[in-house]
């Protein structure tokens, strides 16, 4: 049975269960909701939730676990003496799920009966051409022992979908029955159902939680495994970055490291001076009207995606300095000699940041209480002498969370370094020499056709930890900062 | 004939400070304020009293251009600060401000220490020439705000941590020090406790050796008891004006005699 209509049955089920579900609430309190223990929306919901819920997580995990399981039988199946040499067992495999699918579609398509796919013979029976016609290519002839894999394959694929397909329709009538005949008028259906909405809340909150602890478990296993094939040592202190995936690289992630903290200081030093004047403008001197234009208009800033930011570097912010700072530029002075800079990357990426900064401190700002600026007015301070004195110290504290958070964000950015900032790798303190980050040499390790076990790809993922641990230590110390501050007003 | 002090201290009270004439106040379309004159004399204890939303807290802060900072606010008439008057374009309403101190309902000393709180007003205005100038400034406030002995051993503790009572003492310590001419107080006590309210109260009447004070309270007691001037507001209009003791034993007005007696409020 195909899967959409099982899983049609199992949702039809449900509909029906509800629809009986209310009835025989009703029926049981004689008509009048009013000696239902609950409403009767309740009991019909109750009735449809277990028709439903159990039987379709079953088939989830179903789906995920049967082909592992077959995969790995099939594999222990096939002798090492029949992997041909140059192969490995997971290619073979591979083809083995290939023609498996391909037989599949061909007796589907009517290209071939399942008798003609009994009879086949490997080698003989043109398997290659047959499935050609329906749209599946194969590298080579079909071999005796991968005809015989697939065809096992099959068959356990095929039995595995029908034990499934009975196992869910027996769940999902199941817990229809069970479901319906606990339903009557003092059956608290209010309850099971809040119940069922508080497990589907916290499923979701898991679900978040645990990607997150997927992904720093991926980050550290394989970084496990880099720093086995890479000492640690030269990899934290090493002062050149050369990989050759020949082999014999050197992998310092200073550079790297330098390049990524020069160009997030340069962004900084341009987001925050005017992120945080045009807050203090937006939140104190502003008139309503001014405020309510100028407000969305810097936040629409924020909206435009990073990639044009980069564009705006490589072709406007680069050529404009180096027409500046370069051969025969404005000041005569030949200091720069491409586009790519620290200084193309660390600008752009200040106006991207500026948005970020201010929307935070402007909120800040906003929370300081009237009563304070009112206080200061109140002694003759000037509007400048309210905002130095009183309105930063008080606000002081949640604008430092908000730098950290826009250095935290400098750090990690990609798009803007891998188009602006150039590609060599260098300690440099020339703001005008092209550099690179940690996170344009991640791109670049993982976008090549490294072999994936090489240490010059996985080193990408040791880069991925420490910008992970650096952002995470920033963030942390921010919301610190940030929840300290909240404390004192409210 | 023997000396009456009490006639010494009349004359005195007919000094005028402020003289408000056909003030009137407007939030965009609806007027808080109507048509006000009133004279307010220096060395005196003024309350204003009256129901809530009658416009007493506007007026207050229509005498040193508080109002300026609300955008939809608009003052007419004329408001005379020892004969000039505070509305016109050539005053500057933050020098009027260290002329005409003010204090808030709620506590609000800056988040900074106790003695920089103090400090705030007179380094801005360049009141002190050095360091013990300024130590001298602190000491001589905060011994007029009452609460020197409470503090003097934890100058440098943030103002925040005071007690309720005593942040009150400090923010009207904080007021004194810039040496206004006028001392505004928006219900000052409304937010204390009886302990800190009788507190606050001596002190009122200790500053009006130097100062006009103005007080608005809801209280009626606090009135009677701290101000020698009363003045009663209803509905944005000022109904009676005259001396504590008449408008409390013997009002002109009905509208003044019910307030009092708490049949409208």
């Amino acid at each position: 049975m195909p899967l959409l209509w099982l899983i049609l049955i199992v949702l039809v089920l449900g509909a029906a269960g509800y629809v009986a579900g209310r009835q025989r609430a009703m029926s049981s309190a004689g008509g009048d909701p009013r000696h239902l223990h609950s409403l009767p929306v309740y009991y019909g919901s109750n009735v449809a939730l277990f028709a439903t819920v159990p039987a379709l997580l079953v088939l989830v995990v179903w789906l995920i676990a049967q082909p592992m399981y077959i995969d790995r039988t099939v594999a222990g199946e096939i002798p090492a003496a029949d992997i041909p040499q140059g192969s490995t067992l997971g290619l073979v495999m591979s083809d083995v799920r290939r023609v498996a699918e391909g037989l599949d579609l061909a007796i589907s398509q009517g290209v071939m009966t399942a008798e003609e796919e009994g009879a086949l013979v490997a080698g003989e029976s043109g398997i290659r051409e047959k499935l050609a016609q329906v749209g599946v290519a194969l590298g080579s002839d079909v071999s005796p022992i991968t005809l015989a894999s697939a065809r096992h394959y099959r068959d356990m694929t095929a039995t595995g979908n029908l034990v499934r397909d009975v196992l869910v329709l027996l769940l999902a009538v199941g817990g229809f029955g069970y479901a319906f005949s606990k339903t009557n008028r003092d059956f608290r259906a209010r309850n099971t159902v809040e119940h069922a909405i508080k497990l589907s809340l916290i499923l979701s909150a898991s679900i978040a939680i645990l990607t997150t602890v997927g992904i720093v478990l991926s980050l550290v296993f394989n970084t496990v495994e880099f720093f086995r094939l890479y000492p640690a040592a030269e990899f934290f202190l090493g002062t050149t970055w050369s990989p050759s995936f020949g082999g014999g690289s050197s992998l310092g992630v200073l550079p790297l490291l330098w390049g990524t903290l020069y160009i997030s200081f340069i962004a900084l030093a341009v987001a925050v001076p005017i992120g945080l004047f045009a807050a203090i403008y937006l939140s104190e001197y502003a008139s309503p009207k001014v405020r309510a234009f100028a407000k969305p208009l810097l936040e629409v800033l924020a909206g435009i995606p990073t990639i044009v930011y980069g564009l705006f570097a490589l072709l406007t912010v680069g050529p404009l300095l180096v027409s500046a700072f370069g051969d025969g530029g404005l000041f005569g002075v030949n200091w720069m000699s491409g586009a790519s800079s620290v200084s193309t990357a660390g600008l752009v990426m200040g106006i991207m940041l500026i948005p970020f900064v201010s929307s935070l401190s402007d909120d800040i700002i906003n929370a300081v209480p009237q009563a304070m600026r009112d206080g200061s007015f109140g002694l003759g301070a000037t509007k400048s002498e309210t905002v130095k004195q009183v309105v930063m110290p008080a606000a002081l504290p949640g604008i430092v969370g908000a730098i950290l958070l826009a250095a935290s964000r400098a750090i990690g950015e990609t798009m803007i370094v891998v188009l602006g900032a150039g590609a060599a790798a260098r300690l440099s303190m020339n703001p005008l020499e092209a550099m690179t980050t940690v996170t344009a040499k991640i791109v670049s390790q993982l976008t090549g056709d490294a072999d994936f076990a090489s240490p010059e790809a996985l080193v990408a993922f040791a880069l991925g930890m420490s910008l992970f641990v650096m952002t995470l230590c920033l963030n942390v110390l921010a919301l610190y900062i940030v929840r300290k501050y909240r404390e004192q007003y409210d | 004939m023997y000396d009456n002090p009490n006639l010494e201290r009349k004359v005195a009270q007919n000094e005028t400070k402020i003289s408000a004439r056909n003030v009137q106040v407007f939030y965009g379309d609806s007027q808080a304020i109507k048509d006000v004159n009133i004279e307010i004399e220096a060395r005196t204890v003024t309350a204003f009293i009256g129901p809530s939303g009658c416009g007493k807290s506007t007026f207050l802060r229509c005498l040193n251009r508080m109002n300026d900072t609300i955008d939809i606010c608009r003052v007419e008439g004329e408001i005379n600060l020892d004969g000039e008057n505070i509305y016109d374009k050539r005053v500057d309403p933050v020098q009027l401000r260290a002329k005409v101190g003010m204090v808030f309902q709620k506590p609000n000393p800056f988040p900074k220490s106790i003695y920089d709180n103090i400090a705030y007003g007179p380094r801005i205005h360049g009141l002190a020439k050095n360091k013990a100038d300024l130590d001298e400034i602190v000491e001589k406030a905060l011994r007029r705000g009452a609460i020197w002995n409470e503090v003097k051993d934890r100058l440098h503790a943030p103002g925040t941590g005071l007690s309720g009572g005593q942040q009150q003492r400090l923010c009207i310590a904080r007021a004194v020090a810039t040496e206004p001419e006028v001392l505004l107080m928006d219900e000052p006590c409304s937010a204390l406790d009886p302990i800190a309210t009788s507190q606050v109260e001596e002190l009122i009447d200790e500053l009006r050796e130097q100062y006009a004070v103005v007080i608005v309270t809801h209280s009626m007691q606090q009135a009677a008891r701290v101000s020698q001037k009363t003045a009663f507001f209803h509905l944005g209009n000022l109904v009676e004006y005259g001396d504590t003791g008449q408008i409390f034993t013997n009002p002109k007005d009905p509208r003044t005699e019910s307030y009092i007696t708490g049949r409208i409020g």
